[in-house]
């Protein structure tokens, strides 16, 4: 198989994609943000809750999709969880960093590592869209409160 | 011999060196394009005329006294003839040139029914149109208040005249139809559908993009009302197609855009137009695209179309019978006597997925929602994969496809 496609398709992607992880809504989010992509008609839907502290204590999503998009929200669930407002923006734009192949500064080595499976994205331009589609779904939940829409 | 002595039986092979880029590779494996029914190949004919045309003739139409000015007038025309010819419509007026399809569509929204609409009357058409006959109408719901009646499809995507009268009431005063679905493949009776639209007095417009390219079209026979084509799924250039209308609706129409060519005179107070087809072609029109035009349907015409219709029929057939070992594999739209395109749902596979590996084993196809999302809805699927074939395919393409879907479903089911 092609190597880039190897890359692309990893185990660890298909695993989150077959069974993603905080799937679902969540009673009682403080915010909402739904994420559609026009080019294929997929669309997400984004459930947080921040405390007074302004940490992120929990994050779902529903929504169907391709394997990446919903293998990136999977994994963007698991990185985000348990920070700060301010540091889920500094991880959030290294993350559209690494998807399209750029140096990805802000990125802690530890979060470089959990989402070093999502790199293999940038030798899909195409692909770039479905991988960020989560991502800047929760960056408009964040950024606007409840029922943010992001495209 | 006769210079248009017509090929008879067709060879798929022989066809294909026409049409260079299809020698090419993509990620070093040979180039399988089955995405013609986003946009056809366009054959060395088509290349050759565009380009001798633009070296040797060009000018700008309709304006000069010049030798080149009415050397290339005559060619635009004589392309408008050939278009006319293709159709089998009554006369060349009858044939307005524009970008494409889509526009030809949005003409007559604006042209013809927009200024007639009164709050709630009614424009039919069905859930398998493609978003060009279906945001034109949507316009004038949201600002004429116009009530858009839609046409279900059955489950095997089929068309029903019964259906389509059916949605026919008083306040009708439009069927838009698709004459092939870009996705289900589907072909509507057409004749049938005008005939009863006309006995109760309701205009047809037909969707052509897709029909035209694969059926035999005879507005006369038809008797339809305003048929709309575009020149890149035709083997032809993209920023040209055409929409055929009677001369009697054409007559009575407004100017849609206004400028240059459109006008009889333009005085200080008052404008007055020209007549059809020329109202309706403001600016300078696509002149280059509008020889290559002529030169595909020149290419078309010269084959026999029985003999392509067949031979894509049986692409369909041998597609559909090689995909059935898929048992995660759900075809979309197999209705009798529907044209090549193959569109199907996957079972724990999402298209885009399935596209991107198709991709890399050089294997070109849509996948996502083909500008019908209508129609998606109407299956309960978000996308779908789709091979659609041209004349130019062969069986041991179909066979790539199938390897290629072995591979995705290992990869990814």
């Amino acid at each position: 198989m092609d190597d880039s496609l190897r890359e692309l398709y990893q185990e660890v992607i298909l695993d989150h994609s077959r069974h993603p992880h905080h799937y679902g809504a969540l009673e009682g989010a403080s915010h909402v943000g739904e994420g559609y992509n026009p080019l294929c008609g997929d669309r997400v839907k984004i459930y947080l809750t921040v405390d007074s502290g302004g940490r992120i204590t929990n994050i779902t999503f529903e929504g169907k999709g391709c394997a990446i998009s919903q293998a990136s929200a999977s994994l963007m669930t698991d990185a985000l969880i348990g920070r700060t407002a301010a540091e889920a923006e500094r991880l959030m734009g290294g993350f559209l960093h690494l998807v399209k192949g750029e140096e990805a500064g802000g990125l802690a080595d530890e979060d470089r590592e959990r989402l070093e499976a999502m790199a293999g994205v940038s030798a899909f331009p195409m692909r770039v869209k479905c991988a960020t589609l989560a991502w800047h779904t929760m960056k408009s939940a964040l950024e606007g409160g409840d029922a943010a829409k992001s495209e | 011999m006769s210079a248009h002595a017509k090929i008879t039986a067709f060879d798929p092979v022989a066809a294909r060196a026409g049409f260079a880029i299809l020698g090419r590779e993509v990620y070093g494996r040979p180039l399988v394009y089955l995405d013609n029914a986003a946009s056809a190949q366009k054959p060395r004919q088509v290349l050759d005329a565009m380009r001798d045309f633009a070296q040797d003739e060009y000018a700008n139409v309709h304006r000069g006294v010049h030798y080149l000015s009415a050397a290339s007038t005559e060619r635009y025309e004589s392309a408008r003839e050939a278009v006319r010819r293709f159709l089998n419509a009554r006369a060349a007026d009858e044939i307005v040139f524009t970008k494409g399809g889509t526009e030809a569509i949005n003409l007559v929204a604006a042209s013809f029914l927009a200024p007639k609409l009164q709050p709630g009357d009614e424009i039919v058409l069905s859930v398998m149109e493609h978003h060009s006959n279906i945001v034109p109408w949507h316009f004038l719901r949201e600002r004429q208040g116009a009530v858009l009646k839609w046409v279900d499809v059955g489950d095997d995507g089929s068309l029903d005249v019964e259906a389509v009268e059916a949605a026919i009431g008083p306040k009708t005063k439009l069927v838009a139809i698709a004459h092939m679905s870009n996705v289900l493949g589907t072909v509507a009776p057409l004749k049938e559908i005008v005939k009863r639209a006309h006995e109760k007095g309701v205009p047809v417009l037909a969707d052509g993009c897709q029909g035209a390219v694969h059926e035999i079209v005879d507005v006369q026979d038809l008797d339809i009302d305003f048929y709309a084509i575009t020149g890149h799924k035709l083997y032809g250039p993209t920023g040209i197609g055409a929409l055929y209308g009677k001369r009697a609706h054409l007559k009575a129409m407004r100017p849609y855009n206004g400028g240059g060519e459109m006008i009889r005179e333009v005085t200080r107070e008052v404008v007055t137009y020209a007549d059809p087809p020329a109202r309706f072609e403001a600016g300078t029109p696509p002149i280059i695209e509008a020889v290559g035009l002529e030169a595909a349907l020149a290419y078309l015409s010269a084959l026999d179309r029985e003999a392509v219709a067949t031979h894509e029929r049986d692409l369909y057939a041998y597609a559909r019978e090689s995909v059935r070992r898929f048992n995660w594999l759900k075809l979309i739209g197999d209705a009798p006597g529907k044209g090549a395109i193959l569109s199907f749902e996957a079972e724990g596979m999402h298209a885009h997925d399935l596209a991107t590996i198709l991709d890399r084993e050089g294997v070109a196809v849509r996948a996502g929602h083909h500008c019908a999302q209508v129609l998606m809805d109407r299956f309960g699927v978000i996308s779908t994969t789709r091979a659609s074939f041209a004349l130019y395919n062969t069986r041991s393409e179909v066979d790539a496809l199938v390897a290629a879907l072995a591979k995705a479903q290992k990869i990814l089911g």
